[in-house]
C-alpha cells in the first residue's frame, strides 16, 4: 500500500469536517475488508484515511413505529445475528449468512458495503427489494437517498465526496408480504454469478406488491420493474413466473468476467428469479 | 510515518511504532515475533492469517493494525495454557490428523475456536459454514471437519477436571 495518514474522529461531526476539510485527498474507511484489497492492490491510494467503524452512535438496530434503523457500521454479523431483523426481515438475517465468510462478517459493516457499492454484492438488492433507504451525512445536513436511486455505476454511489452514509432505514413488511434471496456462485459464498432478491406482498391470493432486484448482471443491481408489474393483480402461477423470469432477463445488462459469460449469467438469473418469485410467493401466503 | 500504537494481545500489553498502513499481521509477525499466525495469500481471502479480535475471527491480513487498538487479540499462540498445555482444539487436530503441511493450521484453529466459542455443539454443516473463510490445500478438509466436531467432547472432559 502506497502510505496514508491515519485520521481517528471522535465524532460523527467531526469526520464529517475532516472529509470536507481534506477535499479529494481523503476516504472514510469502516471495516475496510472491502478497501484493503484495494489499497493493496493500489486501486486507490488516498493520503489519508478517515475511521468512522469506532464510532459507537453509528452501530445500532432500532426499531421504530415504522421501520427498522441501522447504524451504518453495525457489523454483518450483527445483522446476522440480530433477533429484530431475523422476526421482522428474515431475508437480510439469511442473506447476511451467504455473504463471503464469518471473519469477513465479523469486521466489515452494512454501511461500508453499500457504500463500496460492489455490482455482485448481497445487501444492495435484498435491501433495495425491501424498499430501503440510506441517509447521507455531511457539513451541509443530512439527506434521505432511497436506495434504488443510490447505485449510479460501476462501483459509484450517488454520496456527494463530503458525504458519508449513517443510517438504512427499512420500512416494516406488511401482513402477507414476504422476501426471498438466492446467489448463485462458484461456491456457496463467492461473488455471484446472478443472484435476485424478491419482495412480494399477497392480498385475496393475488399479488399486490412485487420487487424483484438482481445483482451479479450489470454495473450496479437492477431492480426488475418491468418483469415485477407483470405479477401485479395476478395470481402467482408456473406460466406467469416463467415470463417474469425472460422478463426479467430482458431488463439485465451481465458483462462475462472470470467466473461466467454473459450467456451463462442471462441462464442463471432467469432461473433464479422464478424461484425467488416463488419462495417469496409461499412465505407470503403462510 | 511510523506512530506509536498500543496494541493488547494474548492478554499482555505492547507498544509498537508502525506505519498506519501496517496491517495486523505484519505488525504481529514482525514487530512482535509472533510468527504462529501466518501470512498465505495477503488479500483476505485464504484464512491463514486469522486472529481473535474481541473473541470474532477476524483476517489479519485484512484489518490495519491500527483498527485493533484497545481490542483484545488472541493469536495461535495464546490459545494454549500457562504451562504449554494444548487447548483441547489442538489435541483434536492431532489426534485426527487435520493437519498435513500445518500453513492452513493456526488460522483453521482460530476460526474454530471462534465457532465453538459461539456455538459449543456445532452441525457438520455448520462446522462447513464456520470455517468457509478459511483454505486448506492439502488435507481435503474431511479430517479438519472430523476434528472440530471432536472437540467439543474435549472440551466438556477438560472443564469438568
Amino acid at each position: 500500500m502506497k502510505p496514508f495518514g491515519y485520521l481517528i474522529p471522535k465524532s460523527l461531526a467531526r469526520a464529517c469536517s475532516l472529509l470536507s476539510e481534506y477535499e479529494g485527498q481523503a476516504k472514510i474507511i469502516a471495516g475496510g475488508q472491502s478497501m484493503l484489497p484495494q489499497l493493496k492492490q493500489r486501486l486507490i491510494s488516498p493520503e489519508f484515511l478517515i475511521e468512522i467503524k469506532h464510532l459507537k452512535g453509528l452501530q445500532y438496530v432500532k426499531s421504530d413505529r415504522d421501520g427498522l434503523r441501522i447504524g451504518a457500521m453495525t457489523t454483518h454479523r450483527a445483522i446476522e445475528s440480530s433477533l429484530v431483523i431475523k422476526k421482522k426481515f428474515p431475508l437480510l438475517a439469511e442473506m447476511e449468512t451467504r455473504l463471503a465468510d464469518s471473519q469477513v462478517r465479523n469486521w466489515g459493516t452494512i454501511g461500508g458495503n453499500l457504500s463500496h457499492a460492489d455490482p455482485t454484492g448481497d445487501p444492495a438488492p435484498a435491501l433495495i427489494a425491501l424498499g430501503a433507504q440510506v441517509q447521507a451525512t455531511s457539513v451541509r445536513g443530512s439527506r434521505a437517498i432511497p436506495l434504488e436511486d443510490f447505485f449510479l455505476d460501476f462501483m459509484t454511489t450517488a454520496l456527494a465526496d463530503d458525504e458519508i452514509l449513517t443510517e438504512i432505514s427499512i420500512p416494516y413488511l406488511p401482513p402477507h408480504t414476504a422476501g426471498a434471496y438466492y446467489k448463485e456462485s462458484v461456491r456457496p459464498n463467492d461473488s455471484a454469478i446472478a443472484s435476485a432478491a424478491v419482495v412480494i406482498g399477497l392480498a385475496g391470493g393475488k399479488v399486490t406488491r412485487a420487487d424483484i432486484v438482481l445483482g451479479g448482471v450489470g454495473s450496479t443491481p437492477i431492480p426488475a420493474k418491468q418483469a415485477a408489474q407483470l405479477l401485479i393483480g395476478k395470481k402467482v402461477t408456473a406460466g406467469l413466473v416463467e415470463q417474469v423470469g425472460a422478463a426479467a432477463v430482458a431488463e439485465i445488462r451481465p458483462t462475462s468476467d472470470m467466473h461466467s459469460s454473459e450467456e451463462y449469467k442471462r441462464l442463471i438469473a432467469k432461473v433464479v428469479v422464478e424461484q425467488m418469485v416463488n419462495a417469496a410467493a409461499r412465505r407470503a401466503e403462510a | 510515518m511510523k506512530e506509536r500504537l498500543n496494541l493488547r494481545v494474548n492478554g499482555e500489553n505492547y507498544e509498537v511504532f508502525a506505519e498506519p498502513s501496517s496491517t495486523l499481521v505484519e505488525v504481529l509477525r514482525e514487530e512482535l515475533n509472533l510468527t504462529g499466525t501466518k501470512t498465505g495469500c495477503d488479500s483476505g481471502r485464504c484464512g491463514a492469517c486469522s486472529v481473535l479480535i474481541d473473541g470474532k475471527a477476524v483476517k489479519s491480513c485484512n484489518v490495519l493494525a491500527i483498527q485493533a487498538r484497545d481490542r483484545e487479540i488472541t493469536t495461535i499462540e495464546g490459545l494454549g495454557g500457562r504451562n504449554g498445555e494444548l487447548h483441547p482444539l489442538q489435541e483434536a487436530f492431532i489426534e485426527n490428523f487435520a493437519f498435513q503441511c500445518g500453513f492452513c493450521t493456526p488460522g483453521m484453529i482460530i476460526a474454530s475456536k471462534a465457532l465453538l466459542d459461539e456455538n459449543p455443539s456445532p452441525t457438520e454443516e455448520e462446522v462447513k459454514a464456520g470455517l468457509e473463510g478459511n483454505l486448506c490445500r492439502c488435507t481435503g478438509y474431511v479430517k479438519i471437519i472430523e476434528a472440530v466436531l471432536a472437540a467439543p467432547g474435549k472440551i466438556q472432559i477438560r472443564s469438568a477436571k
